[in-house]
Protein backbone atom coordinates (compact mmCIF):
# COMPACT_ATOMS: atom_id res chain seq x y z
CA UNK A 1 0.00 0.00 0.00
CA UNK A 2 2.95 2.30 0.68
CA UNK A 3 3.64 2.90 -3.02
CA UNK A 4 0.13 4.24 -3.71
CA UNK A 5 -0.32 6.41 -0.58
CA UNK A 6 0.62 9.75 -2.13
CA UNK A 7 -1.40 9.24 -5.30
CA UNK A 8 -4.50 8.01 -3.47
CA UNK A 9 -4.36 10.94 -1.07
CA UNK A 10 -4.25 13.32 -4.01
CA UNK A 11 -7.29 11.66 -5.58
CA UNK A 12 -9.19 11.83 -2.28
CA UNK A 13 -8.27 15.51 -1.89
CA UNK A 14 -9.62 16.12 -5.40
CA UNK A 15 -12.91 14.56 -4.27
CA UNK A 16 -12.52 11.45 -6.42
CA UNK A 17 -14.00 8.11 -5.42
CA UNK A 18 -11.20 5.57 -5.05
CA UNK A 19 -11.09 1.79 -4.74
CA UNK A 20 -8.17 0.01 -3.11
CA UNK A 21 -7.32 -3.50 -4.30
CA UNK A 22 -5.15 -5.37 -1.78
CA UNK A 23 -3.48 -8.74 -2.18
CA UNK A 24 -4.46 -10.47 1.08
CA UNK A 25 -3.22 -14.02 0.45
CA UNK A 26 -1.47 -16.10 -2.20
CA UNK A 27 -1.27 -19.80 -2.94
CA UNK A 28 1.69 -21.35 -4.69
CA UNK A 29 3.72 -18.96 -6.80
CA UNK A 30 2.63 -15.36 -6.96
CA UNK A 31 4.63 -12.35 -8.08
CA UNK A 32 4.08 -10.24 -4.95
CA UNK A 33 3.53 -10.75 -1.23
CA UNK A 34 0.34 -10.07 0.75
CA UNK A 35 -0.05 -6.38 1.44
CA UNK A 36 0.73 -5.30 -2.13
CA UNK A 37 -2.00 -3.02 -3.40
CA UNK A 38 -3.13 -0.94 -6.32
CA UNK A 39 -5.72 1.78 -6.54
CA UNK A 40 -8.35 2.72 -9.11
CA UNK A 41 -10.30 5.98 -9.22
CA UNK A 42 -13.77 6.73 -10.60
CA UNK A 43 -12.24 7.87 -13.90
CA UNK A 44 -10.66 4.45 -14.37
CA UNK A 45 -7.13 5.67 -13.61
CA UNK A 46 -4.89 3.06 -12.04
CA UNK A 47 -1.93 3.38 -9.63
CA UNK A 48 0.42 0.54 -8.77
CA UNK A 49 0.32 -3.17 -9.52
CA UNK A 50 -0.08 -6.44 -7.64
CA UNK A 51 0.69 -9.15 -10.14
CA UNK A 52 2.63 -7.62 -12.96
CA UNK A 53 -0.49 -7.52 -15.10
CA UNK A 54 -2.13 -10.95 -14.87
CA UNK A 55 -5.14 -10.24 -12.69
CA UNK A 56 -5.31 -6.47 -13.00
CA UNK A 57 -7.85 -6.26 -15.86
CA UNK A 58 -10.46 -8.37 -14.05
CA UNK A 59 -9.75 -6.67 -10.74
CA UNK A 60 -10.06 -3.21 -12.27
CA UNK A 61 -13.49 -4.07 -13.68
CA UNK A 62 -14.55 -5.28 -10.23
CA UNK A 63 -13.03 -2.20 -8.59
CA UNK A 64 -15.12 0.07 -10.84
CA UNK A 65 -18.23 -1.80 -9.61
CA UNK A 66 -17.14 -1.38 -6.00
CA UNK A 67 -16.63 2.37 -6.55
CA UNK A 68 -20.22 2.45 -7.83
CA UNK A 69 -21.87 0.29 -5.13
CA UNK A 70 -19.57 0.88 -2.14
CA UNK A 71 -19.91 -2.83 -1.29
CA UNK A 72 -16.48 -4.41 -0.63
CA UNK A 73 -15.66 -7.65 -2.43
CA UNK A 74 -13.32 -10.47 -1.50
CA UNK A 75 -12.21 -12.08 -4.78
CA UNK A 76 -10.13 -15.11 -5.71
CA UNK A 77 -8.32 -15.31 -9.02
CA UNK A 78 -6.26 -18.14 -10.43
CA UNK A 79 -3.31 -17.11 -12.53
CA UNK A 80 -3.23 -19.97 -14.99
CA UNK A 81 -0.73 -20.36 -17.77
CA UNK A 82 -3.57 -20.17 -20.30
CA UNK A 83 -4.56 -16.71 -19.10
CA UNK A 84 -3.53 -13.79 -21.19
CA UNK A 85 -0.35 -13.35 -19.18
CA UNK A 86 2.65 -11.83 -20.83
CA UNK A 87 5.56 -14.19 -21.28
CA UNK A 88 7.92 -14.24 -18.33
CA UNK A 89 5.40 -13.57 -15.58
CA UNK A 90 5.16 -15.86 -12.61
CA UNK A 91 2.04 -17.89 -13.30
CA UNK A 92 0.27 -20.90 -11.92
CA UNK A 93 -0.69 -19.40 -8.55
CA UNK A 94 -3.89 -18.19 -6.93
CA UNK A 95 -4.38 -14.76 -5.42
CA UNK A 96 -7.00 -13.54 -2.96
CA UNK A 97 -7.91 -9.88 -3.22
CA UNK A 98 -9.87 -7.45 -1.09
CA UNK A 99 -11.49 -4.72 -3.15
CA UNK A 100 -12.93 -1.82 -1.18
CA UNK A 101 -13.96 1.77 -1.73
CA UNK A 102 -11.96 4.14 0.45
CA UNK A 103 -14.74 5.75 2.43
CA UNK A 104 -12.97 5.10 5.71
CA UNK B 1 -14.34 10.26 4.16
CA UNK B 2 -10.73 9.24 3.87
CA UNK B 3 -9.98 10.19 7.48
CA UNK B 4 -8.76 6.77 8.58
CA UNK B 5 -6.84 6.47 5.33
CA UNK B 6 -5.13 9.78 6.07
CA UNK B 7 -4.31 8.59 9.60
CA UNK B 8 -2.75 5.45 8.08
CA UNK B 9 -0.76 7.52 5.58
CA UNK B 10 0.42 9.83 8.37
CA UNK B 11 1.54 6.94 10.59
CA UNK B 12 3.43 5.27 7.74
CA UNK B 13 5.21 8.49 6.76
CA UNK B 14 6.16 9.20 10.36
CA UNK B 15 7.37 5.59 10.69
CA UNK B 16 5.04 4.99 13.63
CA UNK B 17 4.59 1.21 14.00
CA UNK B 18 0.95 0.50 13.10
CA UNK B 19 -1.25 -2.25 11.71
CA UNK B 20 -4.22 -1.76 9.40
CA UNK B 21 -6.96 -4.29 10.10
CA UNK B 22 -9.67 -5.08 7.55
CA UNK B 23 -12.55 -7.49 7.94
CA UNK B 24 -12.55 -9.26 4.57
CA UNK B 25 -15.27 -11.81 5.34
CA UNK B 26 -17.94 -11.88 8.07
CA UNK B 27 -20.83 -9.75 9.33
CA UNK B 28 -19.16 -6.39 8.56
CA UNK B 29 -16.98 -6.81 5.47
CA UNK B 30 -14.80 -3.75 4.92
CA UNK B 31 -14.82 -2.75 8.62
CA UNK B 32 -11.46 -1.19 9.54
CA UNK B 33 -9.23 -0.58 12.50
CA UNK B 34 -5.96 1.26 12.77
CA UNK B 35 -3.99 -0.34 15.59
CA UNK B 36 -0.93 1.37 17.08
CA UNK B 37 1.28 0.12 19.88
CA UNK B 38 -0.93 1.96 22.35
CA UNK B 39 -3.81 3.36 20.30
CA UNK B 40 -6.79 2.01 18.39
CA UNK B 41 -9.05 3.78 15.88
CA UNK B 42 -12.18 2.14 14.49
CA UNK B 43 -13.98 -1.11 15.29
CA UNK B 44 -15.07 -4.35 13.64
CA UNK B 45 -18.42 -4.05 15.43
CA UNK B 46 -17.92 -6.36 18.41
CA UNK B 47 -15.94 -5.47 21.51
CA UNK B 48 -14.63 -8.99 22.15
CA UNK B 49 -13.70 -9.50 18.50
CA UNK B 50 -11.90 -6.15 18.55
CA UNK B 51 -9.98 -7.24 21.65
CA UNK B 52 -8.76 -10.48 20.10
CA UNK B 53 -7.85 -8.82 16.81
CA UNK B 54 -6.03 -5.92 18.49
CA UNK B 55 -3.87 -8.34 20.47
CA UNK B 56 -3.00 -10.24 17.27
CA UNK B 57 -2.39 -7.01 15.37
CA UNK B 58 0.12 -5.88 18.02
CA UNK B 59 1.90 -9.23 17.60
CA UNK B 60 1.99 -8.55 13.84
CA UNK B 61 3.48 -5.09 14.53
CA UNK B 62 6.12 -6.61 16.81
CA UNK B 63 7.28 -9.01 14.11
CA UNK B 64 6.50 -6.79 11.08
CA UNK B 65 4.13 -9.36 9.58
CA UNK B 66 1.18 -9.27 7.21
CA UNK B 67 -1.50 -11.91 6.69
CA UNK B 68 -5.01 -13.14 7.40
CA UNK B 69 -6.48 -14.57 10.61
CA UNK B 70 -9.90 -16.06 11.30
CA UNK B 71 -12.11 -15.69 14.36
CA UNK B 72 -15.60 -16.34 15.62
CA UNK B 73 -18.04 -13.39 15.70
CA UNK B 74 -16.99 -12.64 19.30
CA UNK B 75 -13.29 -13.24 18.69
CA UNK B 76 -13.30 -17.00 19.33
CA UNK B 77 -10.17 -18.73 18.10
CA UNK B 78 -11.64 -21.96 16.76
CA UNK B 79 -13.85 -20.47 14.07
CA UNK B 80 -13.55 -19.26 10.49
CA UNK B 81 -16.68 -17.11 10.39
CA UNK B 82 -14.80 -13.83 10.41
CA UNK B 83 -11.71 -13.44 8.25
CA UNK B 84 -9.48 -10.46 9.00
CA UNK B 85 -6.55 -9.13 7.03
CA UNK B 86 -3.83 -7.58 9.17
CA UNK B 87 -1.09 -5.52 7.54
CA UNK B 88 1.68 -4.26 9.80
CA UNK B 89 3.76 -1.25 8.88
CA UNK B 90 6.83 -1.60 11.08
CA UNK B 91 10.47 -2.49 10.83
CA UNK B 92 11.41 -6.10 11.61
CA UNK B 93 12.77 -6.31 15.17
CA UNK B 94 16.52 -6.54 15.65
CA UNK B 95 18.30 -9.51 17.16
CA UNK B 96 21.90 -8.98 18.13
CA UNK B 97 23.84 -12.21 18.55
CA UNK B 98 27.01 -11.29 20.43
CA UNK B 99 29.76 -13.87 20.13
CA UNK B 100 30.29 -15.74 16.83
CA UNK B 101 30.45 -19.13 18.56
CA UNK B 102 29.12 -22.41 17.21
CA UNK B 103 25.71 -21.99 18.84
CA UNK B 104 25.36 -18.58 17.19
CA UNK B 105 24.66 -20.15 13.80
CA UNK B 106 21.59 -22.01 15.04
CA UNK B 107 20.36 -18.89 16.85
CA UNK B 108 20.80 -16.85 13.66
CA UNK B 109 18.85 -19.36 11.59
CA UNK B 110 15.95 -19.54 14.05
CA UNK B 111 15.96 -15.78 14.56
CA UNK B 112 15.61 -15.32 10.79
CA UNK B 113 12.88 -17.97 10.68
CA UNK B 114 10.87 -15.99 13.25
CA UNK B 115 11.26 -12.71 11.38
CA UNK B 116 14.13 -10.96 13.14
CA UNK B 117 16.74 -8.87 11.41
CA UNK B 118 19.78 -10.67 12.77
CA UNK B 119 23.24 -9.19 13.31
CA UNK B 120 26.20 -11.23 14.54
CA UNK B 121 28.93 -9.34 16.37
CA UNK B 122 32.37 -10.54 17.43
CA UNK B 123 35.72 -8.80 17.77
CA UNK B 124 37.51 -11.75 16.14
CA UNK B 125 37.52 -11.48 12.37
CA UNK B 126 38.38 -15.16 12.01
CA UNK B 127 35.02 -16.08 13.56
CA UNK B 128 32.86 -13.14 12.52
CA UNK B 129 32.48 -13.46 8.78
CA UNK B 130 29.62 -13.88 6.32
CA UNK B 131 30.88 -17.34 5.26
CA UNK B 132 30.25 -18.73 8.73
CA UNK B 133 26.88 -16.97 9.01
CA UNK B 134 25.39 -16.94 5.52
CA UNK B 135 21.88 -16.33 6.85
CA UNK B 136 22.74 -13.35 9.05
CA UNK B 137 21.62 -9.97 7.76
CA UNK B 138 24.89 -8.50 8.93
CA UNK B 139 28.14 -9.73 10.46
CA UNK B 140 30.09 -7.06 12.32
CA UNK B 141 33.71 -7.28 13.48
CA UNK B 142 33.75 -5.09 16.56
CA UNK B 143 33.82 -5.35 20.32
CA UNK B 144 30.17 -6.14 21.11
CA UNK B 145 29.81 -3.42 23.77
CA UNK B 146 31.11 -0.82 21.31
CA UNK B 147 28.70 -2.13 18.71
CA UNK B 148 25.76 -1.72 21.11
CA UNK B 149 26.67 1.89 21.80
CA UNK B 150 25.69 2.88 18.27
CA UNK B 151 23.09 0.20 17.49
CA UNK B 152 19.37 0.97 17.66
CA UNK B 153 17.85 -0.75 20.72
CA UNK B 154 14.12 -0.79 21.52
CA UNK B 155 11.76 -2.89 23.61
CA UNK B 156 11.39 -5.13 20.50
CA UNK B 157 15.13 -5.82 20.34
CA UNK B 158 16.59 -9.14 21.51
CA UNK B 159 20.21 -9.31 22.68
CA UNK B 160 21.64 -12.82 22.93
CA UNK B 161 25.03 -12.86 24.63
CA UNK B 162 27.05 -15.94 23.71
CA UNK B 163 30.54 -14.55 24.37
CA UNK B 164 30.85 -16.50 27.63
CA UNK B 165 33.82 -14.48 28.82
CA UNK B 166 33.65 -11.81 31.53
CA UNK B 167 35.97 -9.59 29.50
CA UNK B 168 33.16 -9.26 26.94
CA UNK B 169 30.07 -10.08 29.02
CA UNK B 170 30.44 -7.42 31.70
CA UNK B 171 30.79 -4.35 29.43
CA UNK B 172 27.94 -5.68 27.25
CA UNK B 173 25.62 -6.18 30.22
CA UNK B 174 26.59 -2.88 31.81
CA UNK B 175 25.57 -1.06 28.64
CA UNK B 176 22.53 -3.19 27.75
CA UNK B 177 20.98 -2.77 31.21
CA UNK B 178 20.81 0.99 30.62
CA UNK B 179 18.91 0.44 27.33
CA UNK B 180 15.20 -0.33 26.75
CA UNK B 181 16.10 -3.77 25.27
CA UNK B 182 13.21 -6.25 25.37
CA UNK B 183 15.17 -9.49 25.80
CA UNK B 184 18.57 -9.81 27.37
CA UNK B 185 19.95 -13.32 27.71
CA UNK B 186 23.48 -14.46 28.51
CA UNK B 187 24.98 -17.90 28.05
CA UNK B 188 26.68 -19.56 30.98
CA UNK B 189 26.03 -21.83 33.93
CA UNK B 190 24.43 -20.67 37.16
CA UNK B 191 27.91 -20.48 38.67
CA UNK B 192 29.21 -18.36 35.81
CA UNK B 193 26.26 -16.06 36.26
CA UNK B 194 26.83 -15.73 40.02
CA UNK B 195 30.39 -14.57 39.25
CA UNK B 196 29.02 -12.20 36.62
CA UNK B 197 26.58 -10.75 39.12
CA UNK B 198 29.41 -10.19 41.59
CA UNK B 199 31.37 -8.35 38.87
CA UNK B 200 28.35 -6.24 37.99
CA UNK B 201 27.70 -5.37 41.64
CA UNK B 202 31.26 -4.10 41.88
CA UNK B 203 30.59 -1.58 39.12
CA UNK B 204 27.38 -0.40 40.76
CA UNK B 205 24.67 -2.47 39.05
CA UNK B 206 21.87 -3.31 41.50
CA UNK B 207 20.32 -6.76 41.94
CA UNK B 208 17.00 -5.28 40.86
CA UNK B 209 18.51 -4.12 37.56
CA UNK B 210 20.09 -7.54 37.08
CA UNK B 211 16.67 -9.21 37.13
CA UNK B 212 16.35 -8.25 33.46
CA UNK B 213 19.19 -10.64 32.58
CA UNK B 214 18.15 -14.16 31.64
CA UNK B 215 21.03 -16.45 32.55
CA UNK B 216 21.33 -19.31 32.07
CA UNK B 217 19.28 -18.43 29.01
CA UNK B 218 16.43 -20.36 27.38
CA UNK B 219 13.51 -22.49 28.48
CA UNK B 220 14.02 -25.73 30.38
CA UNK B 221 13.71 -28.12 27.42
CA UNK B 222 16.66 -30.35 28.19
CA UNK B 223 18.27 -29.11 24.98
CA UNK B 224 21.49 -30.91 23.99
CA UNK B 225 22.45 -29.77 20.49
CA UNK B 226 23.05 -26.20 19.29
CA UNK B 227 19.79 -26.41 17.33
CA UNK B 228 17.81 -27.53 20.38
CA UNK B 229 19.44 -24.86 22.51
CA UNK B 230 18.51 -22.25 19.91
CA UNK B 231 14.87 -23.44 20.06
CA UNK B 232 14.91 -23.08 23.83
CA UNK B 233 16.33 -19.53 23.58
CA UNK B 234 13.91 -18.37 20.90
CA UNK B 235 11.00 -20.02 22.74
CA UNK B 236 11.94 -18.03 25.84
CA UNK B 237 12.03 -14.83 23.79
CA UNK B 238 8.50 -15.51 22.50
CA UNK B 239 7.16 -16.45 25.94
CA UNK B 240 8.58 -13.29 27.53
CA UNK B 241 7.19 -11.12 24.74
CA UNK B 242 3.69 -12.56 25.13
CA UNK B 243 3.91 -12.81 28.91
CA UNK B 244 3.42 -16.59 28.99
CA UNK B 245 5.09 -19.18 31.20
CA UNK B 246 6.35 -21.46 28.43
CA UNK B 247 4.90 -24.63 29.95
CA UNK B 248 2.83 -27.40 28.36
CA UNK B 249 -0.42 -26.26 26.71
CA UNK B 250 -2.14 -29.52 27.62
CA UNK B 251 -1.46 -28.78 31.28
CA UNK B 252 -2.72 -25.20 31.03
CA UNK B 253 -6.18 -23.71 30.81
CA UNK B 254 -7.30 -20.52 29.13
CA UNK B 255 -6.45 -19.06 25.79
CA UNK B 256 -3.86 -20.71 23.57
CA UNK B 257 -2.88 -17.78 21.37
CA UNK B 258 -1.49 -14.59 22.76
Amino acid sequence: MIDVLDGVEEWLDDGKKVALVTLIATERSAPRDPGAAFAVNEDGKVLGSISGGCVEPAAITEAMNVIETGVPQRMTYGITDEDACAVGLTCGGTVHLMIERIDW
Amino acid sequence: MGELFKAVAHAIREKEPVAVVTEVQGPNPGAKMLVGEESVTGSLGDEKLDGAVIENARGFIDMAQTGTRTYGPQGQGNSEEVEVFIQAFSQPPDMYVLGAVNLANAVVRLGKFLGYRVTVVDARRIFANQERFPEADEVVVQWPNEFLETAPISRRTAIVILTHDPKFDIPILEFALKSPVGYLGAMGSRRTHEKRKANLREIGVTDEQMERIHAPLGLDLGARTPEETAVSILAQIIALRTGRSGGHLDEASGRIHA
